[in-house]
């Protein structure tokens, strides 16, 4: 049976059904829909200002792949200048091939690209010499939890060092809702509070950050790619299927099977949450040893670094020891001592990027 | 279980009790001598409930409770259900068979898959008559509700009337020594408590009432057949139970409303909480999970919904029950025997259970985040349309904005103009019943039909989560008639003055992005309040 009309021209055959609506729609129109919708997003949002330097978190990935290229579409009806900033955290047999991706694209879009390495803002702290020093605990790596806190530091230098204004990152809909999903299975309570926006305006001297992917769904951004014919780099990370973020994103897959539009339902619950005025963290001061944003005299990048140093790398995480929720009294301890679920995930505002795929 | 000796189990029946009457007690919202509806659905939480009450209120218990309480069972879970068996909760939940004598077991019957009415006649009736011998031994007021009686619901019900005056723990602590002074000077004078005065106690002796249908006559067979209409016409698991959930509430209000209870308590358990708290979350609830998992949901405004069961876990419950020989009567529920991937909350529950299996302090921790959400809406204008269905505020933005509602409602991909392959003239956008595979009887998609608007009419007055569970409903035509008679009725409240000015066939919907399911786009006039979509069609710009 041959193919439907496009919807949208009525001129081409359609390629594709929308995962969204089921609409039929050729490869072309398609695109030019998720461009408008990213564009209104922005516009709507007010997520990027006229004359704003963007700096793309470029890993590789479809997510920022597809991110970079429709906002390098946009940048001229958006008025802003984009920078691809790549981080690199020192993970073998991943991270050498997703930046290989990366110069390509740069390569070939023309952006200028500044790659930042933990090795040298984090005093030689690679995350396969975190993953050695957590392991053998007997309990989870926890490689997420640093790694997500240290590249959200990362791409903080790795902008300012290029002079942009604005964070973005490539997190689609479906990141959002496996956050949201996770943070109420641990009972992040402070994450909650604070995520649900398209981004965060940027106190205390942090540079504003958005995610105007936020309402795409993975599938599409997918198909984007497909259509575009981008090339990305798509292997999960070599510490993926620790982390307790897995779970959020089967859990989020059944739930697609039974309604499809689960993961718009998710964020917009997220949008809606309403939290009690005790979770939420307190306002944010100046880390006290590196000045960067924080909710207590340390930063978690610090913190969590300071923990690593000292040999202790479980300091920084979990609660009662230099903890981002807020939570009173510990909990008591979980019956099987090897098994709690102990923030096995980078979190903090914000979804982790690197997912197993 | 531990076996040292017997006096463990007292332990955890004082534990158990204890946090029972905690929870009530913390919470100071139920005062003396209040009409109290106990919401019995036959489960064991609800059960276990229903007995704690009976014990609490018997003379020799150590402090006794002090309301008025009554009964109320809805029976109809037959719309779907085609076999029985036990609910599939994680086997570690139920340590042990529920087939003890004091659980009332309906004996397996298997009937054939897809059968539109699952229980029979006579396994109604005899579910029904071993309901009725359970709550006859209770001694309160009892009441037993057929589920097609939502058929004769009044739109009053799906009002939210206005609260008694709460008090503060104040006037709570002056009703209850006032209550306990007054029944102080009635033993002195040698009354007793007698019925009439002490509003406490239901004798054992007063005939139980129940509604005027006898229950000795099932409902009329055409309301049955609605019901079953109803049903089958809505196409997921997940929106059938929706629906029933919603359907029961209203009925369980009404009830209630109807024979003066000012509170109604439900079974819910710390597991089906969590559960549910994650189920809405899913269904896009997230702005309601403070009245949907809380102590206490006043959304009703004159009928408060408490959950004195919130703080027991399944587990014990099941224990207790066991234990202490809690009768209880099975019946199927509507997704009994469905795979788990059928709905979301049997997704939701499975997951959750497995998941609390490798971490095993998941379910509460997801309660006690519960703990921390608060009943406020997140830009604070806390007044405004309410929800037709599940009567919270309303929840969505504007078509255009950047949320998940507005992307959702946004199309994008029509907003090309046609190109000159397209049909000449006026565009006409075919009638969206041909895509979402409505009523066959419809216009064929010759020009929008005037279904749609009545069906926009609805949706348009619906929460973000009722809207995504009617996008599962084709037509609603089954639905009730009290639902549709409360959204004819408050479509009319929002636009008297230009009622006469619209007209019946709004054309040329060309512009129209994102109406079907969703809804037309909303419109923020000059002071905010909504404007007819129609409307729009007819101002000459």
């Amino acid at each position: 049976m041959p193919a439907p009309q496009c919807a949208s021209c009525h001129a081409a055959r359609a390629a594709l059904r929308r995962p969204r609506s089921g609409q039929a729609l050729c490869g072309a129109c398609f695109c030019t829909a998720f461009e408008a919708e990213v564009l209104h997003t922005v516009l709507a949002g007010r997520l990027l200002p006229p004359g704003a330097v963007v700096a793309v978190g470029a890993s590789g990935g479809k997510d920022s792949t597809v991110l970079a290229h429709v906002l390098r579409e946009l940048a001229p009806r958006l008025g802003v200048s984009l920078r691809l900033v790549a981080v690199d955290e020192g993970i073998s047999g991943y991270r050498d091939a997703a930046l290989a991706a990366v110069r390509r694209q740069a390569a070939r879009w023309d952006l200028p690209l500044t790659v930042v390495a933990y090795a040298d803002l984090f005093g030689g702290w690679t995350m396969d010499a975190v993953a050695r020093s957590t392991a053998g605990s007997g309990r989870s790596r926890a490689c997420c939890t640093f790694c997500g806190v240290l590249r959200r530091r990362a791409l903080e230098e790795g902008a300012r060092l290029v002079g942009a204004t604005h964070i973005v990152t490539g997190h689609n809909a479906d990141d959002m809702a496996e956050t949201v999903l996770m943070n109420f299975l641990r009972g992040d309570a402070g994450r909650l509070a604070r995520g649900g926006g398209l981004g965060s305006r940027g106190e205390g001297g942090a540079l504003p950050r958005c995610r105007p992917l936020q309402l795409a769904s993975q599938k599409e951004v997918v198909l984007y790619a497909h259509f575009r014919r981008l090339d990305y780099f798509s292997e999960e990370c070599v510490y993926a299927p620790e982390a307790f973020r897995g779970h959020a994103r089967h859990l989020l897959k059944l739930l697609e099977a039974a309604r499809p539009s689960a993961a718009l339902d998710l964020v917009h619950s997220a949008e809606r949450l309403a939290l009690a005025p005790a979770a939420r963290p307190p306002p944010p001061g100046a880390c006290s040893r590196c000045g960067a944003l924080a909710s207590r005299a340390l930063c978690q990048a610090c913190a969590l670094l300071d923990g690593l140093q000292r040999g202790r790398p479980r300091l920084a995480i979990g609660k009662g020891g230099g903890a981002r929720d807020e939570e009173g009294p510990p909990p008591p301890p979980p019956s099987d001592p090897g098994s709690a679920p102990g923030p096995a995930d980078g979190e903090c505002g914000a979804a982790c990027k690197e997912r197993c795929e | 279980m531990p076996s040292a000796g017997e006096a463990w189990r007292d332990c955890f029946r004082a534990f158990y009790i204890h946090k029972f009457r905690a929870v009530l007690g913390k919470n100071r919202l139920i005062f003396p001598g209040e009409k109290v509806l106990l919401a019995w659905s036959g489960g064991p939480s609800s059960s276990s409930m229903v007995w704690q009450v009976l014990e609490g209120l018997s003379r020799d218990s150590a402090k006794r409770l002090r309301f008025v309480p009554g009964v109320v069972y809805v029976d109809g879970t037959c719309p779907v259900v085609s076999t029985r068996r036990l609910r599939r909760v994680a086997p570690r939940t139920w340590p042990y068979p529920i087939l003890g004598s004091p659980v009332v077991m309906i004996p397996f019957c298997l009937h054939l898959e897809g059968a539109a009415c699952g229980q029979s006649r006579e396994d109604r009736a005899k579910t029904l008559s071993d309901v009725k011998r359970i709550l006859q031994t209770l001694g309160f007021p009892w009441h037993v509700v057929t589920l097609e009686e939502v058929f004769a619901l009044p739109p009053s019900v799906l009002r939210c009337s206005a609260p008694e005056p709460v008090g503060t723990v104040g006037t709570y602590k002056v009703a209850v020594d006032s209550f306990l002074q007054q029944q102080h000077t009635l033993e002195a004078e040698g009354v007793g408590d007698s019925p009439s005065s002490a509003q406490g106690e239901a004798q054992p002796s007063q005939p139980c009432t129940q509604d005027p249908q006898d229950l000795a006559e099932p409902p009329p067979a055409a309301q049955t057949e609605a019901l079953s209409r109803l049903f089958d016409s809505v196409k997921t698991l997940t929106a059938k139970e929706e629906l029933l959930q919603t359907l029961r509430t209203h009925l369980i209000l009404h009830v209630a409303r109807t024979h003066g209870y000012s509170k109604v308590m439900t079974g819910d358990s710390c597991t089906r909480l969590a559960i549910k708290l994650m189920t809405s979350l899913a269904l896009g609830r997230g702005a309601f999970l403070a009245w949907d998992t809380g102590f206490s949901d006043e959304r009703h405004g004159d009928v408060v919904v408490v959950r004195p069961m919130r703080e027991h876990t399944l587990k014990e419950v099941a224990f207790y029950n066991r234990l202490f020989a809690v009768p209880s009567v099975f019946t199927p529920a509507i997704d009994t025997k469905a795979p788990e991937k059928a709905s979301i909350h049997r997704l939701m529950e499975g997951f959750l259970l497995r998941l609390q299996a490798q971490f095993p302090s998941t379910v509460s921790t997801v309660y006690r985040t519960s703990e921390k959400l608060v009943k406020a809406p997140r830009d604070g204008c806390a007044s405004g349309p309410r929800c037709l269905l599940c009567m919270c505020s309303l929840d969505v933005d504007t078509a255009d904005s950047a949320t998940a509602f507005g992307a959702q409602t946004q199309d994008f991909s029509q907003m090309q103009p046609p190109t000159p392959l397209a049909e000449a003239g006026a565009p006409t956008v075919p009638c969206r019943s041909a895509e979402v595979g409505r009523a066959p009887n419809c216009c064929q998609g010759t020009r929008p039909c005037r279904r749609e608007d009545s069906r926009a009419r609805v949706i348009k007055q619906l929460c973000y989560g009722c809207r995504v569970n009617m996008k599962d409903v084709p037509s609603l035509d089954p639905l009730p008639p009290y639902i549709l008679a409360e959204a004819q009725l408050r479509s009319q409240r929002l636009s008297p003055e230009i009622q006469e000015y619209l007209l019946e066939n709004s054309d040329d919907k060309a512009h129209t992005s994102g109406s079907g399911a969703w809804g037309p786009p909303e419109q923020e006039g000059k002071d905010g309040q909504t404007v007819c979509d129609c409307i729009n069609k007819n101002i000459f710009n």
